[in-house]
């Protein structure tokens, strides 16, 4: 039984370079401006696991957190 | 074709020589012919040395070598100023408004650049797709019967004039105005700053026309959207911010994404395993897209040192420019494992091609878009393609670095 994720973009970090919504658009959305928040509250389906670890893993600024709850 | 009267001269040809750098360590130099050949050793005996080294040339330049140093100094906007972005011989005078949001510093860089990010968006660079791929594809017309072209002149360089043009909407046949204007400033200039003064005068006077016309008939492009555009306090933009602005679209917009599908064109072309990989894998094009865009990043920034700091453990003194290399940070093997190697599915890779921290480029999706749909539609009438043995390779110095010469042999698609 694996731990529920959730994701959490820190708007203070994000400059919009949009790697996370292009590798995980299920996940993370972008404002009018192009910079990312998480999608609903951040909580990642089954299955889409590793999505989230991968847009972190290809943020410049560090910006996403994955959280295990 | 123009393109011979436009094609860029070799940089030993026109640009004053530099002494020739016998110790990069203490005098590197990013003109030097060996540098703009194949700077990756340099980047890399200097990354093993000191994470940030120094020269007396440029009135006294700093150099980050590791992705550590360039993503510090990128953050620090109290230490470091982007008022001058390119590392010259000579200290041009600032010009307000020069280029703003990239010459912009805290507090004014946020509202200018603001306005220039919704135009730019993933979602607005869809609807600019189909004009990408139309555009590529007239490109490829006009060459696929020869079996043989220069992709440097005959197709990486015209996608993004052509794109930045219809983005701003002005006609696409200037474009060859534009990458004279270009070559004058990031390059000619370096070493000859009446190259600057010429090149800004002439964008200028071509934009004020572009700006006048517009006020008594507005369009839907990017121009119009920027003169209805208002800045923090309200008021619209006074017309220097504008021009500034137009300017940077025009400089940043284009030779960047040419060098970039320059580069990745040149890499498939001499590496046969990965070209057939991806015509075999299309859908490794997003991951093969950012490794290129890591491997052969080519934009490098810069900085001028505001107030005594440190750096990585060093010392860095005002007065002196930094050159931010993002290409050299993305090779830094500390961060990306075999760095030196093309990796088409890397899996972890927070490349900082496009800048980190405030002043990450406006146009990165846009280059994005550019290079897949460059790519793709090359892929899908050129999969078969290599180096001409009887011609030469030749790569932009400076700022930019992307091959100005690419003669590639190759076979049509059946």
């Amino acid at each position: 039984m694996s731990a529920t994720l959730k994701v959490h973009v820190d708007p203070d970090k994000c400059q919009g370079h949009a790697r996370c919504k292009a590798l995980a658009p299920e996940l993370f959305d972008l404002d009018e401006y192009g910079n990312a928040h998480e999608h609903g509250d951040g909580r990642v389906p089954a299955g889409l696991e590793d999505k989230a670890w991968l847009a972190k893993a290809n943020c410049p600024e560090i910006a996403i957190d994955v959280i295990e709850e | 074709m123009s393109d011979s009267a436009h094609a860029l001269p070799d940089s030993d040809r026109v640009l004053p020589e530099h002494p020739p750098v016998t110790d990069w360590v203490h005098d590197f130099d990013h003109t030097d012919p060996r540098w703009i050949e194949d700077p990756f050793p340099i980047w890399d005996e200097l990354r093993a040395t000191c994470p940030v080294v120094h020269t007396k040339r440029f009135q006294g330049c700093y150099l980050p070598t590791s992705y550590q140093a360039v993503k510090q100094i990128a953050h620090d906007t109290e230490h470091f100023s982007s008022r001058r972005i390119i590392v010259r011989d000579e200290r041009p005078e600032i010009q307000k408004n020069a280029a703003p949001p990239i010459t912009s510093d805290p507090p004014e860089h946020k509202s200018a650049k603001q306005l220039l990010l919704p135009p730019f968006t993933p979602d607005a660079m869809k609807k600019l797709e189909p004009r990408v791929r139309a555009i590529c594809n007239e490109l490829i017309d006009e060459f696929i019967s020869d079996g043989q072209c220069d992709a440097a002149a005959r197709y990486t360089k015209h996608v993004p004039v052509r794109t930045i043009c219809h983005m701003l909407g002005i006609p696409e046949k200037d474009g060859d105005l534009f990458i004279n204007w270009i070559h004058m400033i990031l390059e000619l200039s370096i070493k000859d700053e009446g190259m600057l003064k010429q090149a800004v005068q002439e964008m200028t006077a071509y934009f004020a026309a572009h700006i006048e016309e517009r006020k008594q008939r507005p369009s839907d492009d990017l121009i119009t959207t920027l003169m209805r555009a208002k800045g923090k306090d309200g008021q619209p933009l006074d017309d220097t911010h504008v021009l500034g602005s137009l300017r940077l679209l025009l400089i940043a917009g284009i030779d960047t994404t040419w060098s970039a599908i320059g580069a990745s064109l040149w890499h498939l072309a001499k590496t046969p395993a990965d070209r057939e990989r991806l015509v075999s894998e299309p859908e490794l094009m997003p991951t093969a897209v950012e490794e290129l865009l890591r491997a052969y990043s080519p934009v490098t920034m810069a900085r001028e040192v505001m107030k005594e700091t440190t750096i990585a453990g060093c010392p860095v003194k005002p007065g002196n420019m930094v050159l931010l290399s993002f290409p050299a940070a993305n090779r830094d093997p500390a961060v990306f494992p075999d760095a030196g190697k093309i990796v088409l599915d890397r899996k972890s890779n927070p490349h900082a091609a496009f800048g980190l921290g405030i002043h990450r480029c406006i146009g990165s999706n846009l280059a994005r878009m550019e290079m897949t749909v460059a790519l793709q539609e090359w892929l899908k009438r050129i999969p078969n393609f290599w180096l001409d043995p009887a011609g030469k390779v030749t790569w932009s110095e400076g700022t930019v670095r992307g091959p100005r010469q690419l003669p590639i042999l190759f076979e049509k698609a059946t």
